[in-house]
């Protein structure tokens, strides 16, 4: 259902093809794609909509030149205009002038507060920092007897009171951090609805008392369109100093993060990845962009490839095949810019579609190594020729790579099907993504 | 009577039956709940108006804006569009009768399909199912309240042995609901404590035994796993068990609903929905998308934390709220 925007816009741009400049005109289907797949992505419509004013604004206009698609260029111009709205990758808490710090953890229901508050504590336990969890949360069947579970798997205090309202239990959680000299105030709230003025009500008083530095709202990453009325509720009422995004080692696309950022305007602090208690990370802009985008990371992948090829070689290489002159010399050159370019599962997985095929695949980086060593067993002769390799040759080679006549037999095979396959992908036929399937070999369905 | 109506009465009398296994009252009371914002503007809006554009362009902003999904939403308006060709009428609310017609009709359709089972078996066993925090612990503990007010002996089991204080959270639910329960140690085989609870149903001869199971994502193939395991194990005893698996669903999620359900149904015979959360302003409508692609009807929706936030699911009720006013978005901060 999900499939990558490249491989949408792909089908849209049509229209594209072969034009000079992006125009209102031409590029209408391929925004239409961008609008589906943010939405699809949960992507607030208010948000799409301005998003899609946007793109559009910085897209009309552009030349399309050189060796650019179309496609790929506007997801360039996406993705550079979610990053830039996703902001510094800048995830520091606020310290207070003198400790302790106070950090108040607040969201819907369910979303993973008591979960974060324990996470954060042990972070700063491991910064060498004397957290204090702080239980403020009275109604939820177990809340406390939860946080004192996590807290004590990490060797972090627990205030509780037993009976008192949580904006007393906050207050006197201030004293007892000062009487034993802890760094930071971790205080875990109840979840409450936006709607619900009594509990909003209660957080509010409890602010006031605590005066914290921080107000940590936690979203669930899998938050549809409500995301934008609850974060901004709770911006409204309790002042949200940043984000925490949860869940996000599901699957879910995590639009959420576009709208809040887009329409509070608070920076993410925080994604936590996991119920275990180390699953916190800080957060990376260009990372949430891509995964909104559902495309793997196309962008540095482009971005790597383009480093990496030498433009005049690559462009040697397209007119070989073209030519039909792909030969195994330039086969060994190509594995061997892979490789230079890092590990081939990292970047098989930067292609649009192949996150997902990838989860059940496994690489073995050493069969190219294997391949390597059969080419390289090749005379100059052979490797520009393929065809002349016949029987008492294929054993030759087998031999002094160390493989077998069978290996050498699938190389082969495997290289006539290639070269096909290139010569389909210069004529159009075939796309880009589905360039993966032609290399065979390396990997084993699991 | 416009169409409308006569869907209203047809669901009402499945109500009923519903009801009958329920308490009727607190229904109602829920259902007054849901509505609470309701319908005024999108009438309003829509009253007297003529299926153009320009409202087709509205309707759509708010579906979308209640989580239905841009798939679901163009096929809604494409049927929408159909039905309105074939009316013809000058009734002012024809076009507002039209679409939630047109949504309660997909959802009864699932509905209707896959209701009523008539008597119930003894021990009837029903396992609950869904990601991290949706509110499976707190539902069970509503259903087992449910169940024993209509007189029915429960028994509810804490499959999930890993979450921190899982155990205390369900012990003080069944306490609330004055049912039975049986734990283990944290960190046992949960599949281990689902047979215990059965066998022990059995043994005590009750008539309802659910099984709370630990938040998973759908993404974590050997949790995953654990839920088949479960389902396995309660047929050693009880052949036909689980009679029925209701994934919850938290109305706030968004289009990742779809994923879930899929996956969960390749673990887990799902036979239905339970959607969480409806007392917020989120309206749960992905459901419409869910309910449809795996017939999979919605059974319950979860208004509250209280014990008696829990209601039989009511398709009209939920098409209305699908429409009720939410705030508009203010201008960009930046
Ligand atoms: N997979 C995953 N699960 C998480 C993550 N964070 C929290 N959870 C789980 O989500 C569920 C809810 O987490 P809690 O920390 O209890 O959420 P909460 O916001 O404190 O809930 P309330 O206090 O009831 O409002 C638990 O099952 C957690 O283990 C995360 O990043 N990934
Ligand atoms: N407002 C509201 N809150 C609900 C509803 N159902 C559950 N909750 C709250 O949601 C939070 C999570 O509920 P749980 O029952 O612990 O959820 P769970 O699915 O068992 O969570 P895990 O076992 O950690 O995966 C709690 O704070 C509940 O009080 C509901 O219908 N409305
Ligand atoms: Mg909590
Ligand atoms: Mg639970």
């Amino acid at each position: 259902m999900f499939e990558s925007l490249q491989a949408r816009l792909e089908e849209a741009i049509k229209r594209l093809r072969g034009q000079a400049r992006i125009t209102e005109d031409n590029i209408a289907d391929a925004l239409a794609e961008v609008r589906r797949a943010l939405l699809d992505a949960d992507v607030h419509v208010e948000v799409v909509r301005r998003f899609i004013e946007d793109v559009k604004a910085k897209a009309i206009g552009t030349e399309v030149k050189g060796k650019v698609l179309p496609e790929q260029l506007i997801v360039k111009i996406i993705y550079d205009e979610l990053v830039s709205i996703m902001g510094t990758t800048k995830s520091e808490l606020i310290h207070a002038p003198a400790p302790p710090t106070v950090i108040m953890v607040v969201g819907l229901q369910g979303s993973g507060k008591t979960t974060f508050a324990a996470k954060l504590a042990a972070l700063l336990r491991k910064k060498g920092q004397q957290p204090l969890l702080v239980a403020a949360d009275v109604y939820r069947p177990a809340a406390i007897e939860q946080l004192k579970t996590l807290a004590s798997s990490i060797n972090v205090p627990v205030f509780s009171m037993d009976g008192a309202d949580p904006v007393n239990i906050a207050e006197e959680s201030l004293h007892y951090a000062k009487k034993f000299a802890r760094t930071h105030v971790i205080v875990d709230t109840a979840g409450r609805l936006a709607i619900d003025d009594t509990m909003m009500r209660e957080v509010e008083s409890i602010r006031e008392r605590i005066k914290p530095q921080e107000v940590l709202f936690v979203c669930d990453a899998m938050i549809g369109q409500d995301a934008v009325t609850t974060a901004r509720t709770f911006d409204e009422r309790v002042g949200v100093t940043g984000v925490v995004l949860s869940k996000l080692d599901g699957d879910a696309r995590g639009g959420a993060a576009l709208s809040i950022r887009l329409i509070v305007g608070k920076p993410i602090k925080f994604v936590s990845t996991g119920e275990k208690l180390e699953a916190l990370e800080t957060f990376h802009p260009d990372r949430i962009a891509s995964r909104i985008l559902g495309m793997g990371d196309i962008v540095s992948f482009v971005e790597r490839a383009q480093q990496e090829f030498d433009e005049a070689k690559a462009a040697e290489l397209e007119e070989k095949i073209r030519k039909r002159e792909f030969t195994f010399e330039d086969f060994l050159e190509q594995l061997r810019m892979l490789r230079k370019m890092g590990s081939i599962r990292e970047l098989l997985g930067m292609l649009p579609g192949m996150d997902k095929a990838l989860r059940n695949v496994e690489i073995d980086d050493r069969a190219f190594t294997k391949i390597e060593a059969m080419i390289l067993s090749m005379t100059p002769q052979e490797r520009r020729n393929p065809r002349i390799i016949n029987g008492s040759r294929r054993l030759r080679i087998a031999r002094g790579s160390g493989t077998t006549i069978q290996d050498v037999n699938r190389l082969l095979k495997q290289f006539e099907e290639m070269q096909k396959l290139m010569r389909a992908v210069t004529t159009g036929k075939v796309k880009l993504r589905n360039l993966p399937a032609m290399m065979g070999t390396p990997w084993k369905r699991s | 009577m416009g169409f409308f109506d006569s869907l209203k009465a047809k669901v009402q009398a499945v109500a009923q039956k519903v009801g009958d296994t329920l308490s009727f009252d607190r229904l109602k009371e829920g259902l007054a709940k849901t509505r609470s914002a309701v319908f005024g503007r999108l009438a309003s809006l829509v009253r007297g108006r003529t299926l153009d554009d320009a409202l087709l362009a509205e309707l759509e902003e708010a579906l979308l804006l209640a989580d239905v999904g841009v798939r679901t939403t163009d096929r809604i308006l494409e049927g929408l569009r159909q039905r309105w060709r074939r009316s013809n009428t000058d009734d002012p609310d024809a076009v507002l009768d039209a679409i939630k017609a047109e949504i309660a009709e997909r959802l009864l359709a699932v509905g209707e399909r896959s209701s009523q089972k008539g008597e119930l078996p003894k021990p009837y066993v029903v396992m609950i199912v869904g990601v991290n925090g949706v509110g499976k612990t707190t539902t069970v503990g509503k259903l087992a309240y449910n169940f024993q007010r209509e007189g029915k002996r429960v028994i509810i089991g804490a499959a999930d042995t890993f979450r921190a204080a899982a155990n205390e959270q369900l012990a003080t639910w069944a306490a609330r609901a004055g049912v039975e329960i049986v734990q283990q140690q944290r960190g046992a085989d949960p599949a281990a404590v689902a047979y215990d609870t059965l066998n022990a149903a059995i043994a005590r001869g009750m008539d309802v035994c659910l099984i709370d199971t630990a938040g998973r994502l759908h993404t974590k193939g050997g949790l995953m796993q654990e839920l088949e395991k479960i389902s396995r194990v309660l047929k050693k005893l009880v052949p036909d068990a689980p009679h029925d698996v209701w994934l919850v669903l938290d109305a706030t999620t968004g289009q990742n609903a779809i994923v879930q359900a899929r996956e969960f149904a390749k673990v887990a015979p799902l036979s239905g929905l339970i959607v969480t959360k409806l007392d917020g302003t989120a309206k749960g409508g992905v459901v419409l998308a869910i309910a449809e692609e795996f017939q999979l009807p919605v059974r319950y929706i979860g208004v509250g934390e209280r014990i008696d936030d829990l209601h039989p699911f009511d398709a009209i009720a939920f098409v209305e709220a699908l429409f009720a006013e939410q705030p508009s978005v203010p201008q960009s901060v930046e």
